[in-house]
């Protein structure tokens, strides 16, 4: 299989971007975005379609099996895990481009800074103050959620989300589900709360996130669940207390 | 403030951070990627610890047998006997801090494990490591919240700053590399490494990462840290290859009823069931891997082995092993509940590493290990499922271990004059990426000389390749501190330890069998310390201590 990828580099933040055409060959029929781009880095002498040298491409993977979310990037315009996106899908077209995730700041090349996500993640205060409250049900549910990879896949497709607004987007919505379903009566109204104010509010129901979603993260149906036990309980709560 | 420098943010350097943050101690924790990305978040099938759920008499004395004969009697039995004893408060503590583990009846469930006749492995269906990680990530967060544990995430280990003294190295510190602005800066305090294992010394042919490199291993030693069981390699019996990986087939599918089998003149020969009649397909991995090493050479047998799930109860699939099963559909279009699905061994654990004593001291004052970077419980051959605690246990007894040193630390290094700020545009020759060309050719040469079964003239072989490349290496940076590439050497070096050790150890024990030595030997029962000296790898034995105290 011969392809041609078409990728937007950029030295560094400060530089400016650039698209560069390098023809790759493979006789995998697997081979995948990121195996296609560990080749060519392993290539001193990749070249691109104009014959100058390629050189390094920064881009960021670990696990090479869709469980770490490192590889997330542009693929054809959409946002994928490089290392679960077959070069194949794109043979008839002959060409693939691959860009950065568009939402975050660009370090070089593929790779962007996702630290945006973790900031939103403290700033809702997922994490437990007390004990889990975990039986066989809720035990199904944290596991469900707990499965996200933070790839920021969503946050790229998300019409609502912008990094520094209050909306904390789809990519906090498992972690919160994941603390919901084991959380302990202390810590309900201050989550409740966080949760109402930076994902109730923000989210539009379109559920481009779940559609785009490598890891099936169901989104809509822990949004359901959440909204159910912060929402509308948090509700009748401050009614009663009216 | 008392400040704590982690090195690696999966299970053990998370622990470590914990453990640290909870008793007062400023972290700081430095880690290539975020957590989510780390190596941890792979392991599937569980994590061991006698909880007696299943109604099978188990006891603590028990895990401690089935490890050391597991390793093979190579482990510190002392090492063993503390982990095996803390196992049960930290699954239970686990459970506290939220990981999902699968319930039944208001307990936790346990299921079978290789090595391990006792139902003794706790698990999250088949995605353990995720799970464990998600729950320990909320945890460390919680202390990120206060200021106790500070993220540095997108930086890389460069090397340690250490101090020559009267009784041998001091670490003073870390010099680290933000990936992101590549600025260099200089970390004061003890270090703690959690850097994880070394599939980057194999890169395209482990279970494992391309973020652990192998790299900080190389630079220690290098830097005169002193490494222990290089040649205690584990091939995993149920691999199957993926593009860029070898993708794992868990341990926990034999633990749910899987059965291996090879057809040999035309019909299917469950061989491991033959030849174990007691622990059958669940024989420790080091036995497996040889067994399929052996059958799919016989005459009459072809080259393939197959897992066979396909008696799995469908409650099985639903309830313990649903990410296994779709995992096989995606990669091999086989739906593994109808079909047998072909699998081979495959480079999975480093049971070797840092040599660290019974309380995770490297051999260099100031610096501490856990985790997979070190070599400590798993002996010769680890346990399904032991590593996990390892790791846990690990980072956190080395955690332990800093904070009770603390005070006599400080006092040894408080004659130094405090490191100083490095300027911007400060530069350090092991920023310099290695070889991606050497690094492949490296792997080649390791392969063919530490596969599944050895003897001395391929290693030696493997050896003198690797004397040759060193001798390239070394000509290169010649007079010239900056010219060459120090990581590339790094590698080499690390390299001529592991083939040295290997050879070294004329017997076969665990995961390393040797054709010409088939037979295990009690001289060698030892501990083979690597250290760099003189400019070679120099091979030594250490002794392993007696148990104090048998089940306490
Ligand atoms: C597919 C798979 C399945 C497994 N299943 C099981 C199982 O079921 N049960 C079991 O007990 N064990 C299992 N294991 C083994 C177990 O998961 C690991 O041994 C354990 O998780 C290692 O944890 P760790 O914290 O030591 O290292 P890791 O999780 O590998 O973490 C290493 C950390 O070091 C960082 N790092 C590496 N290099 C650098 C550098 N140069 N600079 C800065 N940071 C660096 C990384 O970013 C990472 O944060 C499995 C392993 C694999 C690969
Ligand atoms: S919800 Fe899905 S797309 Fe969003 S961060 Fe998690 S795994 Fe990625
Ligand atoms: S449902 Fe729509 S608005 Fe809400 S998080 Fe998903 S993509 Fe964003
Ligand atoms: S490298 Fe982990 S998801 Fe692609």
């Amino acid at each position: 299989m011969k392809i041609i990828l078409d990728i937007l580099r950029r030295e560094n933040a400060q530089s400016t971007p650039y698209h560069q055409q390098i023809p790759f060959e493979t006789e995998d029929e697997t081979c995948t975005v990121a195996g296609a781009l560990t080749e060519i880095n392993n290539d001193k002498e990749a070249a691109d379609s104009q014959g100058h040298l390629v050189g390094k491409i920064i881009w960021q993977s670990s696990c090479l099996q869709k469980k770490c979310g490192a590889c997330a990037m542009l693929i054809g315009g959409r946002p994928r895990l490089a290392c679960d996106t077959q070069l194949r899908e794109f043979a008839k077209k002959g060409r693939v481009t691959l860009e950065p995730l568009k939402k975050f700041p660009v370090v070089a090349d593929l790779m962007v800074d996702r630290e945006i996500m973790y900031a939103n993640l403290d700033t809702i205060g997922i994490w437990l103050k007390e004990s889990a409250l975990l039986d066989e049900d809720s035990s199904d549910q944290a596991y469900d959620a707990s499965r996200c990879l933070q790839c920021g896949c969503c946050l790229e497709v998300c019409p609502n989300f912008y990094p520094g607004g209050f909306f904390t987007g789809p990519a906090s919505v498992a972690p919160v589900s994941r603390l919901i379903s084991m959380l302990p009566e202390s810590q309900k109204k201050e989550l409740f709360h966080a949760y109402e104010k930076h994902i109730f509010e923000g989210c539009g129901k379109s559920l481009a996130c779940e559609n785009i979603c490598p890891a099936k993260i169901e989104v809509n149906r822990m949004l359901i669940h959440s909204n159910a036990a912060a929402v509308w309980k948090r509700g009748s709560f401050r009614r009663k207390k009216a | 403030m008392k400040t704590i420098n982690i090195i690696g943010a999966g299970l053990a350097g998370l622990m470590a951070a914990v453990t640290a943050a909870s008793a007062g101690y400023q972290c700081r924790l430095f880690s290539r990627q975020r957590s989510e990305r780390a190596q941890s978040v792979l392991a599937e099938g569980g994590i061991n610890a006698v909880l007696n759920t299943m109604g099978e008499d188990d006891e603590i004395e028990n895990h401690f047998a089935d490890t050391m004969r597991g390793g093979v009697d190579l482990a510190d039995p002392n090492a063993v006997d503390a982990m095996v004893h803390a196992a049960p408060g930290i699954v239970t503590w686990l459970h506290q801090i939220g990981v999902p583990f699968n319930m039944q009846d208001g307990h936790m469930i346990q299921r079978n494990f290789g090595g391990q006749k006792k139902k003794r492995t706790a698990f999250a269906k088949s995605s353990t490591g995720k799970m464990l990680m998600a729950g320990l990530i909320d945890e460390t967060r919680k202390w990120e919240a206060d200021g106790t544990v500070q993220r540095f995430a997108h930086h890389d280990f460069i090397r340690i700053l250490t101090e020559e003294t009267e009784v041998g190295l001091i670490c003073r510190g870390v010099r680290i590399r933000d990936e992101y602005s590549g600025r260099l800066t200089d970390y004061e305090g003890p270090v703690i490494l959690a850097s994880g294992g070394l599939a980057g010394v194999f890169p395209g042919m482990t279970t494992g990462t391309t973020q652990n490199s192998g790299e900080v291993t190389s630079t220690l030693f290098s830097q005169g840290v002193r490494l222990g069981n290089l040649e205690m390699i584990q091939y995993h019996p149920t691999t199957f290859g993926i593009n860029g990986k070898r993708c794992l087939v868990t341990e926990a599918a034999r633990g749910e009823g899987g059965r291996l089998f090879v057809m040999r003149n035309g019909s299917p020969w469950y061989f491991m069931e033959e030849k174990y009649p007691v622990l059958k397909n669940l024989m420790p991995r080091d036995v497996v891997s040889r067994e399929i090493y052996f059958v799919t050479r016989q005459e009459d047998c072809q080259d393939q082995v197959y897992l066979d799930l396909t008696g799995l109860p469908a409650e099985t699939w639903k309830k313990k092993l649903p990410d296994l099963r779709e995992e096989i559909r995606h990669y091999l279009d086989i739906d593994a509940a109808k079909k047998p699905v072909p699998v081979e061994p495959g480079i999975h654990y480093f049971m070797g590493g840092i040599d660290v004593d019974e309380l995770h001291r490297t051999s260099i004052r100031g610096l501490y290990a856990g985790g997979e970077c070190c070599s400590q419980y798993h002996g010769a051959n680890r346990l399904g499922g032991n590593s996990l605690l390892g790791a846990i246990y690990g980072g956190k007894k080395a955690a332990e271990t800093v904070m009770g040193e603390y005070d006599s630390y400080v006092a040894e290094v408080s004659g130094y004059a405090a490191l100083q700020p490095l300027p911007a545009d400060f530069d350090d020759p092991l920023t310099r990426e290695a070889d991606p060309v050497l690094i492949l050719q490296l792997r080649e040469i390791l392969l063919a000389g530490m596969g599944i079964v050895r003897e001395e003239e391929s290693m030696q072989k493997a050896l003198d390749q690797v004397l040759a490349l060193k001798e390239e290496a070394e000509k290169d940076l010649q007079g010239q501190e900056t010219g060459g590439n120090l990581r590339d050497r790094n590698r080499i070096h690390l390299a001529e330890a592991m083939l040295r050790s290997a050879l070294a150890r004329r017997e076969s024990r665990g995961a390393h069998y040797r054709s010409d030595y088939p037979e295990k030997d009690e001289e060698y029962r030892k501990t083979a310390v690597a250290e760099w000296k003189d400019g070679r790898a120099c091979i030594t034995y250490r002794p392993l201590p007696e148990r104090r105290s048998a089940g306490r």
